[in-house]
């Protein structure tokens, strides 16, 4: 972005122009919305020509998207928050609430790397969905998510933030479970909703407690006011905005959706399970900032769920044999990095956004490459099945290469500007945080040096172990290179790998450009010196690197895995994360139903039943006595009258 | 004669009257069975105004008299249209009122 600088101060004296774009911004997310809506209105007619609708929509996104940031780039840093009303949206005389978009920093960056890396895996879908009958249909909820995701980040208020919430998660649901004849990827569908649907919980009760707090929904309110809360409140707040945040970026506890979530197609996993969607969580710690900076217990705990999911990831990510559940583990455990950015305050807050952006170019560009691989590999997806597609797919390994060296953190490619200044900023503090913190932050990248490492040479080093009709292991395998429209947004995110986070890092511009959101910092000096632990960083990472390639390039790799250790096995089932839910969740959550269930048949429905069955039991008694005879019914009269006969004399006598 | 004989004799006319309606099945039968039971009350009605020398119980009777004739003419066409009908006098074929 900085390299756009030059352009932008040409840009500036012609400020007629500046306005019409941000006046224009609400087609960010009206485009893509009205496309969704065509596709998926007009049906089959639109099958041969509805991609590049969606193809278009997302673009012209980008279009915008870029002209608000030339816009923002012309203008003083003062002058950068920007708030453009559109509608009266909720109006009573508690609450007034105008929907809106804002304008500035953060929410620009989030709008770039959404509308660019997704307009590229729209042109890269076109050709991976390009067999997929339904295909039209994949791209309206590529549209929606698009346009969910553009509100969620653009919104002004956190109400019209959690519309946009929903809307991303909707079109998760939906994207996930695309191919839902299968039942295992509907049940992996349902999974990410309910879980993200805990989530919501926190963000409604965070809503209310803000309403209750500020009076307002809105973030100047809430942001403003934050400075004289008590910190109870805040704590509160910040504790359930976390708790959104952990369902929708699958940080601990609620991580166990995101594995699962494979189950859509990979240009899906790409944009929505490692791009962008699961990093809306860290966007709504950053975005509430002050109410965090109010609230200590309520950062540190944010800081904790990050370094727990970091290495918890990291440790999954290890014992995959799954490459794309490889990634999965691999983007929630750098979610907890950014998490654990976010979770050190101010200090942190632009590296996490950094982390994420250079991460949605990297792990976008991996997971668009293991589509590449599957897309040759007849939709394979064992590693173990893998091996020596270098030679094969020459340009999904050199994208991918740029992926994986950009995550490892080696200089000077993106990780290693994003990464290293977390894990300095991790270091940073008094007490017994920086230890704890720097330590797993550190440990962390050596993990994932070995596990992206495994993953790298498994799939395009060593022998190949191809499945084979002749071993009868599965079909015959002819790998061969993806066509040029996936191909190239492969090479244009590895371009972004490799250039990003340099580029972003000269003269810290990045983090100057965020500093009308996350404020200004001064340095603060971390408690072991920098080049230390830059020096052990580098070390550790090459040593997990050499170790993966020692086991996995130069030896030989087994094609059924092993039984492996204790902890290998627990990685395996994701450390027990299912059992966990099953044992905790689901089970106590089914005997109470069932219990509520059978209480309800005994007792309410028994009372209600047992009051009719009565009632008509009497009524077939009675009924007995109506036999129709005239002369019973005579009878009866005789023996009433004498019956009161009886009585009055007993009365009287 | 003592007055008060009158009175048990309307009390088995009574008795007479009501043990016919409920146990006879023919509709005349038991039509004539009210009919006893009626100058049965009347014979008391009557025996009352005489033991209490008052002409009230007498002009009762004569109203009673008066229903049960109008009675015995709603009474006896009713049968005779469940005659045409069922062919048939008994009152047990007459029961669609069963519950």
């Amino acid at each position: 972005m900085l390299s756009m600088l030059p352009v932008a101060t040409e840009v500036a004296p012609a400020m007629a122009a500046a306005g019409f774009w941000q006046e224009n911004a609400w087609l960010l997310v009206a485009a893509p919305l009205v496309s969704a809506g065509i596709l998926l209105l007009l049906g089959r007619s639109a099958d041969r020509w509805g991609h590049w609708l969606g193809l278009l929509a997302s673009t012209l996104t980008f279009v915008v998207g870029a002209g608000i940031l030339v816009d923002l780039l012309g203008s003083p840093a003062g002058e950068r928050v920007r708030e453009v009303d559109l509608f009266s949206w909720i109006s009573t005389s508690e609450l007034d609430l105008v929907a809106g978009l804002r304008l500035d920093p953060l929410s620009l960056t989030f709008v770039l790397l959404v509308t660019f890396v997704g307009s590229l895996i729209h042109l890269y879908s076109v050709a991976y969905m390009e067999n997929d009958p339904a295909r039209r249909r994949f791209f309206a909820y590529l549209n929606l998510f698009v346009a969910s995701m553009l509100l969620l980040v653009l919104a002004d208020s956190y109400l019209l933030l959690f519309v946009g919430w929903e809307g991303v998660g909707l079109a998760s649901y939906l994207l996930i479970g695309f191919w839902n004849h299968v039942p295992a990827y509907a049940t992996a569908a349902k999974k990410a909703f309910v879980m993200n649907r805990v989530a919501d919980v926190g963000m409604i009760i965070a809503l209310g407690l803000m309403f209750s707090t500020f009076g307002g929904l809105d973030f100047t309110t809430v942001l403003a006011g934050s400075a004289d809360a008590s910190e109870g409140k805040l704590t509160a707040i910040g504790l359930m905005l976390l708790l959104a945040a952990c369902g929708k970026s699958a940080q601990f506890p609620l991580q166990a959706w995101l594995g699962d979530a494979m189950a859509g197609p990979t240009p899906v996993s790409a944009l929505i399970h490692a791009a962008t969607m699961v990093t809306a969580g860290v966007y709504l710690i950053v975005r509430s900032g002050p109410v965090f900076d109010g609230a200590p217990t309520a950062l540190l705990v944010v800081a904790i769920v990050g370094a727990i999911t970091l290495l918890f990831g990291a440790i999954v990510g290890c014992a995959k044999d799954d490459i794309k559940k490889t990634l999965a583990a691999s983007t929630m455990s750098q979610i907890g990095y950014m998490m654990l950015a976010a979770g050190l305050g101010p200090i942190g807050y632009a590296f996490a956004i950094f982390h994420l952006l250079t991460h949605g170019f990297f792990k976008a560009g991996m997971f668009l490459g293991a589509g590449s691989v599957m897309h040759g590999m007849n939709d394979q997806v064992d590693m173990r099945r893998f091996g020596g597609l270098s030679r094969y797919m020459k340009i999904t390994w050199l994208t991918f290469g740029a992926g994986w060296l950009a995550i490892l953190g080696i200089p000077p490619f993106s990780g290693f500007w994003s990464k290293d200044k977390i894990i300095e900023s991790a270091f940073v503090g008094e007490g017994w945080q920086p230890w704890v913190f720097g330590t797993v932050a550190l440990l962390g990248a050596g993990i994932t040096a070995f596990y992206m490492s495994r993953l790298f040479f498994m799939t395009f080093h060593g022998k190949q172990r191809w499945t084979s009709e002749a071993e009868g292991t599965g079909p015959d395998q002819h790998p061969h290179e993806s066509p040029i429209l996936m191909t190239l947004p492969m090479i244009v995110l590895a371009v972004g790998s490799v250039a990003l986070g340099g580029v972003l890092a000269i003269g810290d511009g990045f983090v100057t450009w965020l500093e009308p959101v996350t404020g200004h910092v001064e340095h603060h000096a971390p408690v072991i010196p920098v080049p230390v632990i830059m020096a052990a960083t580098i070390v550790l990472v090459l040593l997990g690197a050499f170790l993966a390639w020692r086991q996995y390039a130069a030896s030989t790799v087994p094609v059924v895995a092993p039984r492996g250790s204790l902890l290998t096995r627990a990685a395996r089932r994701d450390l027990y994360q299912d059992d966990v839910n099953e044992g905790l969740v689901m089970r106590p959550g089914q005997y109470l139903t069932r219990s509520l269930v059978f209480g309800d048949a005994t007792l309410v429905d028994g009372a209600f039943s047992g009051l009719g069955r009565t009632s008509s039991g009497l009524g077939r008694a009675l009924r007995g006595l109506q036999n129709g005879f005239v002369r019973s019914y005579a009878a009866m009269m005789a023996l009433g009258i004498v019956v009161i006969a009886v009585v009055v004399l007993a009365v009287q006598g | 004669m003592e007055v008060g004989n009158y009175l048990y004799l309307a009390m088995i006319l009574f008795a007479i009257g009501a043990t016919t309606v409920m146990l006879r099945r023919s509709a005349i039968i038991a039509f004539m069975g009210v009919e006893l039971m009626l100058n049965a009350a009347n014979l008391a009605f009557v025996t009352f105004a005489r033991i209490h020398g008052d002409l009230s119980g007498q002009v009762i009777a004569f109203f009673v008299m008066v229903v049960a004739a109008a009675e015995v003419v709603v009474g006896l066409a009713i049968i005779v249209a469940i005659f045409r009908t069922r062919k048939s006098a008994s009152v047990d074929d007459v029961n669609l009122l069963k519950g």
